[in-house]
């Protein structure tokens, strides 16, 4: 009894410190009010799109579903177009173009990178639904679900081909882009995707100057040039098309049989109809042989420079890192001619050891000179595979949609006279 | 021969198509038992933050889903409100001359001698803590920024905290949504 009367009036003493304690750091103590006043309740709002998730993957996977649908058994271009102003509508102005498929990329990265960062569940299922989509149908995500794709498709008025090699150069940037956005979100540093997305401004009607001068381009373009952003940007597009090509039932153009009548030859505004390729095309072995041995010596010797240049450029790309930076700047900070920045002002107050910064600065240059070798030989790899695509023949027939490159809008349907 | 070739190359689709597949799911199966963890959102750290006024300016959204926060149960209801008045003002009133904030967006009330109420009016609110840097620095440090959960749009990379000069911005689990400094939030969300 005594013991617990002891341990209880101890309790109410350390309560009473603590107290004392919480007190004393107010410099002005709460009053003690006589007239009866009630406080008001300090506000904390709870978080507004929490139930938007799981609509926005219902509505994902319904709109995919349909557009298939419209695409491989309607075979309506009509049904695109439908989906297209639905997608436009709900994913683009309504969500303000979050969560989009094209940016959750870099979740998945810094979700595989960071132990620390968990993903949410709607951005994975925004990564990996069109990825299961793609692999059984080929790209019909692309064809109208995506908002950044819909909008540039019907802003296309006239289509004009652009020249095969500017295609081919034009078409390693999605994959620069890729790497540099994986390189950025692996090392936690930023995520470039959302940050330089064309529309996203344009479906919140708010952004800078440059990003709306940059959407309105990109649409621009779009009248005369198909999907600029898709072909000659998308990171996700890189994954989509490596995906289509060996998906199981892609889009053909004919319902039937092909007649190589050549009425869909130039139907298609973004370049992705294979044309058949006549026997007499066909090289030799020995020439075969000696192209296989020599891109066999190319591609390894490309990634290497690739991967060299990369690594040489490491401390720049790492410049893009706030800590980098921050870390570079008090490096080099002179108190006799130059201004302290709101930065070092702000890491001064925060009361960190200099070499604390230092060392975790350096840890993460160190990350991007691993991360500039990979990145770099990425990049070595994709031209010499681009080489090495330019230089094969590969015997043809029928007309065909180039698996890849095709994101099922369904144009060159109606052109085939085939009937089922 | 032409058949042969046919057939090899459908092997090696389907074969390349197993290996799509299986890394699809491998990596959906990876991050979805990690994802079960709980969500999170962004928060800053009101003892990190110097109130360098770029939460009003470099948010996504417009106005900022910053939003100057009173935690009452710190303020001290005094007359001469750090937050509320400009330094070295003249007469205690609310005339705009004499407002810190400039929008307008706190409401000062008379509750009894000689303590007056504070109230931030969320729509006015800008986010740009110049009342915070005021009540901190001749205050008890009652008013305090955070992100506003229903105005935040929860962006992958907070665009914030990306400007931050003082690492103030980290994610948080939602149960924790809201951190004050001096004071324990016991509200569970």
């Amino acid at each position: 009894m005594k013991k617990s009367l002891a341990f209880i009036s101890l309790l109410i003493f350390f309560v009473g410190m603590e107290f004392a304690a919480f007190s004393q750091q107010q410099r002005f103590p709460k009053p003690e009010f006589e007239s009866g006043y009630t406080q008001p309740v300090t506000s904390m709002p709870v978080p507004s799109n929490g139930m938007f998730a799981l609509l926005d993957v219902l509505v994902l996977i319904a709109a995919l579903s349909l557009i298939t649908w419209f695409i491989l058994k309607k075979r309506s271009r009509t049904g695109v177009i439908a989906v297209s102003i639905f997608s436009i509508l709900y994913f683009g102005f309504f969500r303000e173009g979050c969560v989009c498929s094209v940016g959750s990329v870099q979740n998945v990265v810094l979700a595989l990178f960071n132990p620390g960062y968990h993903i949410p569940l709607s951005a994975l299922a925004f990564f990996v639904i069109p990825l299961v989509y793609t692999l059984f149908f080929g790209r019909t995500f692309c064809a109208g679900v995506c908002p950044l794709g819909a909008v540039q498709d019907v802003f296309l008025m006239r289509p004009v081909t652009l020249k095969k090699w500017l295609q081919k150069a034009l078409g390693l940037i999605p994959y620069i882009y890729l790497g540099l956005s994986v390189l950025y979100a692996a090392t936690a540093t930023d995520f470039i995707i959302c940050r330089y997305d064309p529309f996203v401004g344009i479906f919140r009607f708010n952004a800078t100057f440059f990003m709306y001068a940059i959407g309105a381009a990109f649409l621009l373009i779009s009248i005369f040039i198909a999907r600029p952003y898709c072909r000659f940007f998308c990171p996700y597009g890189v994954i989509l098309n490596l995906v289509s090509r060996v998906s199981k039932n892609h889009l053909t153009i004919t319902p039937s049989n092909c007649i190589q009548c050549k009425l869909c030859e130039s139907s298609c505004p973004l370049d992705a109809i294979n044309k058949p390729v006549g026997v007499k095309q066909m090289e030799d072995k020995r020439s075969a042989t000696r192209r296989f041995i020599l891109l066999g010596l190319i591609i390894p010797a490309l990634m290497i420079v690739g991967g060299w240049t990369g690594a040489n450029f490491h401390e720049n790309l790492a410049k893009v890192n706030s800590k980098v930076r921050l870390a570079d700047e008090m490096l080099h900070f002179d108190s006799k001619t130059m201004e302290e920045s709101l930065e070092i002002v702000g890491f001064r107050t925060s009361g960190k050891p200099v070499k604390q910064l230092y060392q975790e600065a350096s840890e993460i240059v160190k990350q991007f000179y691993y991360g500039g070798w990979i990145l770099g030989a990425f990049i070595g790899l994709v031209i010499g595979l681009a080489l090495s695509g330019l230089s094969t023949y590969r015997y043809r027939e029928d007309y065909t949609p180039d698996k890849g490159g095709c994101v099922s809008c369904a144009r060159c349907l109606k052109y085939c006279p085939v009937e089922k | 021969m032409e058949e042969n070739k046919k057939n090899r190359r459908d092997f090696l689709n389907t074969c390349f198509r197993f290996a799509a597949g299986a890394g699809i799911v491998g990596i959906a199966g990876v991050l979805a038992v990690k994802s079960q963890k709980g969500d999170f959102l962004w928060q800053l750290d009101p003892a990190k933050c110097t109130q360098c006024g770029r939460c009003a300016t470099s948010c996504v959204v417009t106005p900022s889903a910053v939003k100057c926060i009173h935690v009452y149960d710190m303020c001290g209801y005094c007359d001469l409100c750090g937050g509320y008045f400009r330094p070295n003002v003249k007469n205690l009133s609310t005339g705009a001359e004499n407002q810190l904030c400039p929008t307008g967006a706190i409401k000062r009330s008379y509750v009894e001698d000689p303590f007056f109420k504070y109230e931030i009016i969320d729509e006015l609110c800008i986010g740009c803590g110049k009342c915070v840097k005021g009540c901190g620095a001749f205050g008890n440090g009652s008013l305090q920024l955070q992100v506003s959960h229903d105005l935040c749009v929860n962006c992958n990379q907070c665009a914030i905290a990306r400007d931050c000069p003082s690492d103030a911005f980290s994610r948080v689990p939602i149960e924790q949504a809201y951190k004050f400094a001096g004071f324990k939030s016991n509200k569970k969300i």
